[in-house]
């Protein structure tokens, strides 16, 4: 059997930290993997943040980014261990063997230069084509990847495209030299989901006609289950699982692997609501100051005590300005907020004390939603304080009783957010909101930044905090799959206007309208197919039309 | 105060040993301020006169002493009114936004867009030169330093969502001024007093060496240089002992503050 | 209209404006403030009747905002008024030793500007390592040292103990330009000195920024050579900041010149400034404060522009 075309072997990966006041330290981040990649194949490298994935990928470009080096192992490309061939040998393999596709396009072009010399830089500068056929070649790749009007895009800058777009340029640029390899790491996280789909579609067409082999790099297993021949799970530094994506997806073997396959899973039966809602928005339009464009258009729902609405849409729908203009931080320039019986004061300096208490919100990023300089114990007891005068012991005790609610030990005190892990953050945010029993929790994205097994711990426990507390969560998301797992009722935002409302099996269930339709045909699902499905149903439809 | 670096330790040693020196100068300066004590002028170090005499036949140390203590207190209060005035203003601003913002930054833009000394030469040229004027002059001016980086903190801090959180809980201005944004402004502001304070030294000796600063019998590091430079020509370094002590403190300090920002960053916590 | 053409329109009326702002903020310093240029001529002790009489010579009766309207008019048109100490008109003595003062900043800048560069790009190359941390380490050096430490340790060592330059930098018309620049080796080394250290960490801050873009990481990742990735790429991008940082440190020399000029008795406008200033010659100290401030403004609306025009988002718009 001839080579296969990337071999890995035991490969260990170091990193430089510095410490604040000390002395910097080498770390082992990736402790001894290994891994064959056949040519044409695709493998999905997966894990959560810190998994050493993204590290894993450049390294088989013989890259290590700001103070990363390899340390150990061996790295075959077509043969050769590259590790062993210097900076010279490394550059001829960059740009024409083993190409990459980064996360963020929009940072990864030169911002002085036009697309198409940039595309075609890597081809030309190592004699794989005269400038001519590399142009030409670009300009096919322009074509496949659905970008309009490939003959002329290549005479932009980055920034005269947008960001879906640049992706699709990025790919075309890995793509141009014929490489045999192409490590995309995470080509697709920084887009919005209905874009997401279309760039993936155009990859996994790319790579299949251009019979190149991939590293394809993700947090997220159902994106990289429609791309893939095989999956390496990865915690830590280390393998977890290696596998088929058939067996990874539909008979993961490792509780970890099981763990990820399941996400997302939760099961909140929807409750049919009752008696007065506790909050009430009635034609509600807002706009910035110094704009004349309403970011609000007319928005009505409802949410009932201890309910769950989802809010969902899209960046730019409108979705976290309809938090903001209920909480009074943005006042609307028209119609009415209800909430506990009564109309609130469209500005937050005009609302009561009360208002303000029975209204609490919880952010997306929790590291910034707290003050870095208080301790755990300030920022819970400060909302006892502030609105119920507790003080001393009495204050102590409630602090506890909210920790023990949120699953976390009174250990945590006399602790600074700094000391906490991402999500024990995000659920010291939750008992701050509780803190103030409120009637309701505006939730603004409050997962999105999390691993999913950390999001999906936080998910479960405002399940629980609600069925304890009886309250009712207003819960802004872009993740349809977090919506399916929590809500009761559901309003989707499209440019600012709620296009469909009403409870959870009413809209996830046909006939669409098409924004809908779009967005939840757009949320990859967890088996192996759903993306031919989704392209071939979309084409069917375009077709009849 | 374990694990204090070494540059630390040296930059605390010697700036303490500066202000030490300035607190307590009619005890350890052999000599009285202007007395002249020597017939010869410019005499080389000896045992009698441990840094020599200056122009006129003083005492050098005596006058290095005496001129420390000037230095550093005309830094000194120049320092804490350019940071009270500046840090408040810039709070202020901050916080209150809209026109008074607006009046206020667009001012300190103006006074920016001039050199510092080129203000403070103009003014003297019309007020009389006297240590209050010097001191009023030299903090005002700074403030707007301090109030472009105080606004600039404020303003970032002002809009983390801890801060909005304060904000829809209903606390008060002073609440969210005293407790959300100064402790987590303090770091930087800290770090920046040192500067500030080695700016006003040396901002002060360059005036008094233009003749322009304290003037005459009262000594200061920058007059000192400037009533012993003639000495220079012909090979006497009379003039280079009190620039060596501008040097050293403004050194000195830094490392301070250096290590001031290093350690409060570093904090549990840090910012942001 | 570009947009760029309309941003550096924009950005030039400003600079105007806040040149005109600055004249009246220093006119109105040396009228608010107590004592007036009657008092500072004729000292504390002066009696009434001779402050008055000065007052009256001196045209300080008519009112405030006459007197400006004359002073700007007269600026306008080249006019900076008469000294009050000699009579001498004012354009005159300034015309001869701006272009001196010009002289000295001119040949500092062509020794700092590719010197501080240089040494920029080989603390960005050499990083962490120790020719970084010794760049490192002068700079901090150099803020705390004032300029004129710098030049009477310079004038002893190298021009009274090593005798290679002269220790005044006396310049006259009939000097080649082979004996100007013996004359101002010392102040330019020194002025050299001041703006080198600020104008390294600057450059190096730059190249940095620039070097740690992602669009960088593509580039070499594209396997091009140490050498094209520079100059194809992060060379495009750096200039702008460079050019930037060079003007903002010319624009600090402009104040750094005051005291060097004094230290190497330099008959330059610093010079000819500080003595207005102790003679308490008003109107020539208004002249040269206003000229200091019209050359440190425009460097900055200089850089600003540079940015402006460098920036490729505004220059190939949407």
């Amino acid at each position: 059997m001839s080579d296969p075309l990337l071999r890995v072997r035991d490969l260990k990966i170091g990193a430089t930290v510095y410490p604040p006041g000390e002395k910097p330290k080498k770390i082992e981040i990736v402790h001894g993997v290994s891994f064959d990649l056949e040519k044409g194949k695709v493998l999905g490298l997966i894990g959560e943040s810190g998994a050493g994935k993204s590290t894993i990928g450049l390294s088989s470009l013989g890259y290590g980014r700001g103070g990363v080096e390899i340390t150990g192992g061996e790295v075959w490309v077509n043969g050769r261990d590259i590790l062993k061939g210097g900076i010279k040998g490394l550059r001829k393999l960059r740009g024409a063997e083993v190409t990459y596709v980064a996360q963020s396009a929009a940072a990864s072009f030169n911002p002085a230069k036009k697309l198409m010399e940039q595309v075609t830089e890597g081809a030309i500068s190592h004699g794989r084509m005269t400038r001519a056929e590399a142009e030409k070649r670009a300009v096919e790749l322009f074509r496949k990847l659905g970008l309009p009007d490939p003959e002329n895009i290549g005479n932009r800058y980055p920034h005269q495209v947008s960001g879906g777009q640049l992706q699709r340029c990025m790919t075309a640029l890995a793509l141009c030299p014929k490489p045999d390899l192409v490590v995309f790491d995470e080509p697709t996280t920084a887009l919005d989901v209905t874009t997401q789909i279309d760039v993936l579609a155009a990859i996994k067409e790319a790579i299949r006609d251009t019979g190149v082999a991939a590293l394809y790099i993700t947090h997220d297993l159902a994106v990289v289950a429609q791309v893939s021949d095989h999956i390496m799970v990865l915690r830590h530094g280390e393998t977890v699982e290696y596998g088929e994506t058939d067996q990874i997806i539909n008979a993961p073997q490792k509780e970890y692997t099981q763990a990820l396959v399941s996400v997302r899973s939760i099961e909140h039966a929807e409750n049919l609501p009752k008696g007065d809602p506790v909050l009430r928005v009635s034609h509600v339009t807002a706009r910035y100051k110094g704009t004349n464009f309403d970011v609000l258009k007319d928005v009505n729902v409802e949410l009932h005590p201890g309910k769950t609405l989802a809010v969902v849409g899209e960046s730019g729908s409108g979705k976290s300005t309809l938090a903001r203009a209920i909480t009074g931080l943005l006042p609307p320039t028209g119609g009415r907020i209800e909430f506990a019986g009564r109309t609130l004061s469209p500005g937050l300096n005009q609302r009561t004390r009360d208002d303000l208490r029975e209204l609490q919100m919880i952010y997306q990023m929790a590291d910034v939603a707290m003050n870095p300089r208080q301790t755990v114990g300030t920022i819970i007891g400060r909302p006892l304080e502030f609105y119920f005068g507790l003080r001393g012991d009495a204050k102590r005790k409630r602090i506890r009783e909210l920790l023990d609610e949120i699953e976390m030990g009174d250990g945590f005190i006399d602790r600074y957010p700094a000391e906490l892990s991402g999500g024990q953050k995000q659920r010291v945010c939750i008992a701050r909101a509780l803190a103030a029993k409120p009637k309701m929790i505006i939730c603004d994205e409050v997962t999105s930044a999390l691993d999913p097994l950390v999001a999906d711990g936080i998910l479960k426990l405002l399940l629980d905090l609600q069925k304890i507390e009886d309250v009712a969560y207003l819960f802004i998301t872009h993740d349809l799959a977090t919506v399916k797992a929590i809500a009761d009722s559901i309003a989707v935002m499209y440019r600012g206007k709620v296009v469909r409302y009403g409870p959870k099996s009413d809209v996830l269930a046909p006939p669409f309208d098409d924004y809908t339709d779009l967005l939840l045909s757009s949320v990859p699902e967890m088996r192996l197919g759903w993306l031919e499905e989704v392209i071939a149903s979309r084409r069917m439809e375009s077709a009849g039309n | 105060m374990k694990n204090i670096p070494l540059s630390a330790m040296i930059g605390l040693f010697f700036t303490a040993l500066y202000f030490l020196a300035a607190i307590f100068a009619p005890l350890i300066a052999p000599y009285g301020m202007s007395d002249v004590v020597s017939n010869e002028i410019w005499a080389p170090a000896s045992s009698e006169f441990l840094l020599g005499t200056d122009s006129i036949g003083r005492d050098l140390l005596t006058r290095m002493i005496y001129g420390g203590r000037t230095t550093i207190f005309i830094a000194t209060a120049a320092t804490i009114l350019s940071f009270v005035t500046g840090s408040v203003l810039g709070f202020f601003a901050a916080v209150s936004g809209g026109w008074i913002d607006q009046v206020l930054s667009r001012f300190v833009d103006l006074m920016m867009a001039i050199p510092s000394l080129i203000l403070a030469l103009v003014v003297l040229a019309v007020v009389p030169v006297t240590l209050p004027v010097i001191i009023v002059l030299m903090g005002l001016l700074d403030a707007t330093r301090v109030f472009r980086l105080a606004r600039a903190v404020a303003v970032d801090i002002n809009v983390m969502d801890y801060v909005e959180a304060a904000r829809l809980r209903g606390e008060g201005t002073s609440w969210v001024i005293f407790r959300e944004i100064l402790p987590n402004a303090l770091s930087p502001l800290v770090a920046e007093m040192g500067l500030r304070f080695i700016f006003m030294v040396l901002f002060v000796s360059t005036l008094s060496f233009l003749g322009l600063g304290v003037q005459p019998p009262l000594a200061d590091w920058g007059g000192i240089v400037r009533e012993n430079k003639d000495g220079i020509i012909y090979g006497i370094p009379a003039a280079l002992w009190p620039a060596f002590a501008i040097a050293t403190l403004a050194i000195s300090v830094n490392l301070v503050a250096d290590w001031v920002l290093n350690r409060t960053t570093s904090l549990k916590g840090g910012r942001g | 209209m570009h947009p760029i053409v309309k941003l550096v329109v924009q950005r030039l009326a400003l600079g105007l404006l806040l040149l005109w702002a600055t004249s009246i903020l220093l006119f109105s310093l040396t009228e608010a403030l107590p004592g007036d240029a009657a008092q500072a001529v004729l000292g504390q002790n002066a009696t009434p009747q001779a402050l008055a009489n000065m007052r009256e010579e001196m045209g300080l009766n008519r009112p405030a905002v006459t007197r400006y309207a004359e002073w700007f008019g007269g600026i306008l048109h080249g006019d900076l008024g008469r000294s009050i100490i000699n009579k001498v008109e004012i354009s005159e003595s300034v015309g001869r030793r701006l272009s001196t003062t010009i002289f000295l900043a001119f040949w500092a800048a062509v020794v700092a500007v590719p010197l501080s560069i240089f040494l920029g790009l080989l603390a960005v190359r050499f990083r962490e390592r120790w020719p970084d941390k010794l760049i490192s380490g002068l700079s901090l050096a150099s803020i705390s040292i004032p300029e004129f430490l710098l030049g009477y340790l310079l004038m002893y060592f190298v021009g009274v103990k090593l005798g290679w330059f002269p220790t005044n930098a006396i310049i006259s018309d009939g000097m080649t330009l082979g004996q100007k620049l013996n004359a101002i080796a010392l102040p330019v080394i020194v002025l050299t000195m001041v703006v080198l250290a600020h104008m390294m960490r600057m450059t190096r801050a730059a190249i940095l920024n620039v070097m740690q873009s992602a669009y960088i990481e593509t580039a070499e990742l594209k396997g091009l050579s140490g050498f094209d990735v520079i100059w194809k790429h992060a060379f495009p991008n750096a200039i702008a900041p460079i050019v930037n940082v060079v003007m903002l440190n010319l624009a600090y020399l402009v104040v750094g010149v005051v005291v060097v000029e004094v230290v190497f008795v330099y008959p330059g406008m610093g010079q000819f400034l500080v003595d207005a200033v102790s003679k308490r010659d008003v109107p020539v100290v208004l002249a040269c404060g206003i000229i200091f401030a019209a050359i440190y403004i425009g460097m900055n609306m200089l850089a600003d522009i540079v940015s402006i025009i460098a920036n490729p988002r505004l220059r190939h718009p949407k």
